[in-house]
């Protein structure tokens, strides 16, 4: 069902335009106040760094739990994202506040580590407390065009998930076209995938709009056929609140307001939350606020 | 959970309409004996009192052209460029204006005249002032034959559907090659070329070398009759005819540029979800008030399921409403006689069974306005998919082969516009090169450009206007 033959060709001009298009969408007012609060509820905090430690990541921690004292109306971040190392940190600092915790497993970012050990990863990461997994596809396999390794792979991380959600990612800047994007998609999806993610953020490039939309419509075609319902993540990026409300406006017109909630839509990104904050600030004041307003973690 | 745009209108503060307009002629605004008021569309509140040329005040305003003709021609081409290109920049000064007075007085989204006929204009005044000291390469002339020429006073009637785009449509060419004219605007939007004869007026162009008179039909017919050299139309085919028939047997050019009932055509191997995008482009662009508009869906048997669900889905995430929100999608219908002529024809198409889908989305209570609207049974022998409804109105037809598609899109009495959807090159051009039609978009729809000539076969008319073709129509060749 998901050979390249029988899928529908993806035209990059088209696409261009009608990202270009959704681009303009001009979101103000209430609109844009309601916007920014939707989407710091969908962000994924992350902080996948060789230098991270338990201090930093309590930090984010906290900051996802509560983005803004000065502001008791703004929900909490849905997750933090952490490599496996510092999942049962992030566990203990998020313990009983709805954030979730995910975490990047199976030889993020490359995946180029054996199977077996891809695998005890996200068995160790679920154990210490992940409650979402967000894992690399092989590019490796996917470029070969071995989509059987690719899907018995995913279905193989699924399945040491538990019940913990899984997050694919596509890598979408090493797949080399859209028409591949799609493809990987529906590959992701018949997998197990409950959301699609388009990037680790360690790659030349991350979440474009043109990528963005183009996951979305196969997560509306594979919704059609299927009936079962599949989560969206754009990553990497994603870096200021007129690209996090692009993100909304993509969805909305894509897939419909029924997907604007964190169980189908997170942002994973880090540095956006300060946007979004000094941008919410904005609309509560009228006027602009200084970086310094908020603590950087 | 639901997440609406907050009304987010363009505005207008900055515009200053005069109460009322004059006459635009020999430089000077000056009165009429009549005036009429414009309204706009999404609101039918009145915008301004309009001048109405007689048929007196039209051959005035020929005589301030035929009076201006030899100075204009007689200045050297890179002198006409350089007040044609003062021109451009100065429709790109006023962009915003511009647009907005587009948008109050004809009904169409403020990103469509903010994005697309504001900067459309502009480009043709642009690129044809580049032609005018270079008409030697633009009209390749036999060494046997002499110089190129203008022609003279050309008279220029114009339609609703894109007015300033239009206006810019018929004078870049017309000055470029050194005629004077007499531009004779729509009377339900007049307004963007009176703010263009400011234009005129600031870039000091000389007194007559463009005369605006704004009117109803009888002085766009005064004007065809008249002492010109050359006539320029685009409207309607019925008034193409009238008007090809008034200047028979006379030595006076004639291009027409009328109507039309495109096919777009969707082959199975096409990319489905650009295509369905492309389609709506096609005919929901400025409520499909447009001549190419891509009115007739053809779709390969296969695939017309996938694409129909599609389009219908899509359709129900159109903005229609308020022309000046920067979301709108779907403006308002021009006019109330436009509106009465919809209606019309898609009453015969419920009649005859072409299956009418409409969104229903919620409309302003004053103002014309018309959803969006779908005829999934059409038939090519249904009235809707032979006449032109000039409104956001789609019929859908399926066919199996290649050769039935061109079979079903030549089988129009209009040949202005085609579109085709294939991800395949070799049988874009094939198909191509098959259709009896003046523009053939592929992979694509709608998209206009000054360097590409636009015009039609058959009933959508004839002559060129775009690019180098459409210099030729204003010259003449010595000798000829």
């Amino acid at each position: 069902m998901t050979s390249m033959r029988t899928l529908p060709h993806v035209d990059r001009v088209g696409v261009a335009e009608r990202v270009a298009a959704l681009g303009k969408r001009s979101i103000k007012g209430d609109a844009k106040r309601q916007g920014l609060l939707l989407a710091i509820s969908m962000l994924d905090l992350t902080t996948l760094e060789g230098a991270d430690t338990p201090g930093k990541v309590r930090q984010l921690a906290a900051k996802a739990v509560t983005p803004s004292p000065a502001y008791p109306e703004m929900p909490s971040c849905a997750a933090v994202c952490v490599y496996p190392a510092m999942v049962s940190v992030a566990r203990d600092a998020v313990a009983g506040t709805g954030v979730h915790v995910a975490s990047v497993a199976t030889g993020f970012p490359a995946g180029q580590t054996p199977l077996a050990t891809r695998l005890e990863e996200v068995r160790l990461a679920v154990a210490d407390g992940a409650d979402e997994i967000d894992m690399v596809i092989s590019r490796d396999a996917y470029l070969r065009g071995d989509d059987a390794v690719v899907r018995s792979e995913i279905e193989a991380v699924k399945d040491a998930c538990g019940d913990a959600h899984l997050k694919v990612i596509l890598e979408t800047v090493e797949l080399g076209s859209y028409d591949h994007v799609r493809h990987a998609s529906m590959l992701a999806m018949d997998a197990g995938a409950d959301f699609i993610k388009t990037s680790t953020g360690k790659a030349a490039e991350g979440a474009t709009p043109g990528v963005i939309l183009v996951m979305l419509e196969a997560i509306r075609d594979y919704v059609e056929r299927t009936g079962r319902v599949v989560g969206m993540k754009p990553a990497g990026g994603v870096s200021t609140s007129k690209a996090a409300l692009g993100v909304l406006v993509l969805v909305k017109e894509t897939l419909g307001d029924e997907w604007l909630t964190p169980d189908l839509l997170r942002i994973g990104a880090s540095s956006v939350l300060n946007d979004l904050l000094l941008q919410y600030a904005k609309t509560e004041s009228g006027r602009y606020g200084r970086a310094e307003d908020f603590s950087k973690e | 959970m639901r997440w609406d745009y907050s009304p987010a209108p363009e505005s207008t503060d900055h515009v200053r309409l005069r109460d009322r307009y004059g006459l635009f002629i020999g430089g000077e605004f000056v009165e009429a004996d009549a005036y009429a008021p414009t309204i706009n569309p999404a609101t039918e509140e009145p915008l301004a009192e309009i001048a109405q040329a007689s048929a007196a005040d039209v051959a005035r305003a020929v005589d301030a052209a035929r009076a201006a003709a030899p100075g204009w021609a007689a200045l050297s081409g890179l002198e006409r460029g350089k007040y044609v290109f003062r021109i451009a920049r100065l429709i790109q000064e006023r962009a915003r204006e511009l647009a907005i007075v587009e948008t109050l007085d004809g009904g169409k989204p403020i990103k469509e005249s903010r994005d697309i006929d504001i900067p459309l204009a502009a480009a043709h005044f642009f690129y044809y002032a580049g032609w005018a000291d270079k008409l030697a390469y633009g009209v390749p002339v036999p060494p046997a034959r002499g110089a190129v020429r203008p022609r003279g006073v050309v008279g220029q009637v114009i339609p609703w559907n894109f007015p300033l785009l239009m206006a810019a449509w018929k004078l870049a060419p017309a000055l470029a090659t050194g005629n004077t004219a007499v531009l004779k605007p729509a009377d339900t939007t007049p307004l963007t070329a009176l703010l263009l004869a400011e234009i005129l007026q600031e870039a000091e162009l000389p007194d007559g070398v463009v005369n605006i008179v704004p009117g109803d039909g009888s002085a766009g017919a005064a004007l065809v009759r008249g002492a010109v050299d050359k006539v320029a139309f685009t409207g309607s085919t019925a008034v193409g005819r009238d008007i090809q028939a008034a200047l028979a047997g006379r030595d006076v050019g004639l291009t027409l540029e009328l109507g039309g009932k495109s096919a777009n055509i969707v082959f199975e191997d096409a990319a489905l979800e650009q295509a369905v995008e492309g389609i709506v482009q096609g005919i929901f662009f400025n409520q499909g008030h447009v001549c190419c508009a891509g009115s007739r869906l053809l779709v390969q048997e296969s695939v017309a399921e996938q694409v129909v669900d599609r389009l219908w889905a899509r359709m129900q995430s159109l903005r229609v409403g308020d022309p000046l929100d920067k979301n709108t999608d779907v403006g308002a219908i021009n006019s109330a006689a436009q509106l009465s002529r919809i209606g019309e024809l898609v009453a015969a198409g419920v009649e005859e069974g072409a299956g009418l889908r409409q969104v229903s989305c919620s409309l302003p209570d004053r103002g014309f306005w018309f959803a969006p609207a779908l005829f999934t049974e059409a038939s090519p022998a249904h009235r809707v998919s032979r006449e032109e409804i000039f409104g956001p109105v789609l019929t859908v037809t399926t066919f199996r082969t290649h050769a039935e598609a061109v079979e079903k899109a030549n089988n129009s009495p209009y040949g202005l516009a085609a579109g085709i959807w294939t991800d395949k090159g070799s049988k874009a051009f094939e198909v191509a090169a098959q259709l009896r039609s003046g523009v053939v978009w592929q992979n694509t729809y709608n998209h206009f450009d000054p360097t590409a000539a636009f015009g039609g076969f058959k009933e959508s008319g004839f002559g060129r206007e775009g690019g180098a073709a459409g210099l030729r129509p204003y010259v003449k060749v010595e000798g000829e």
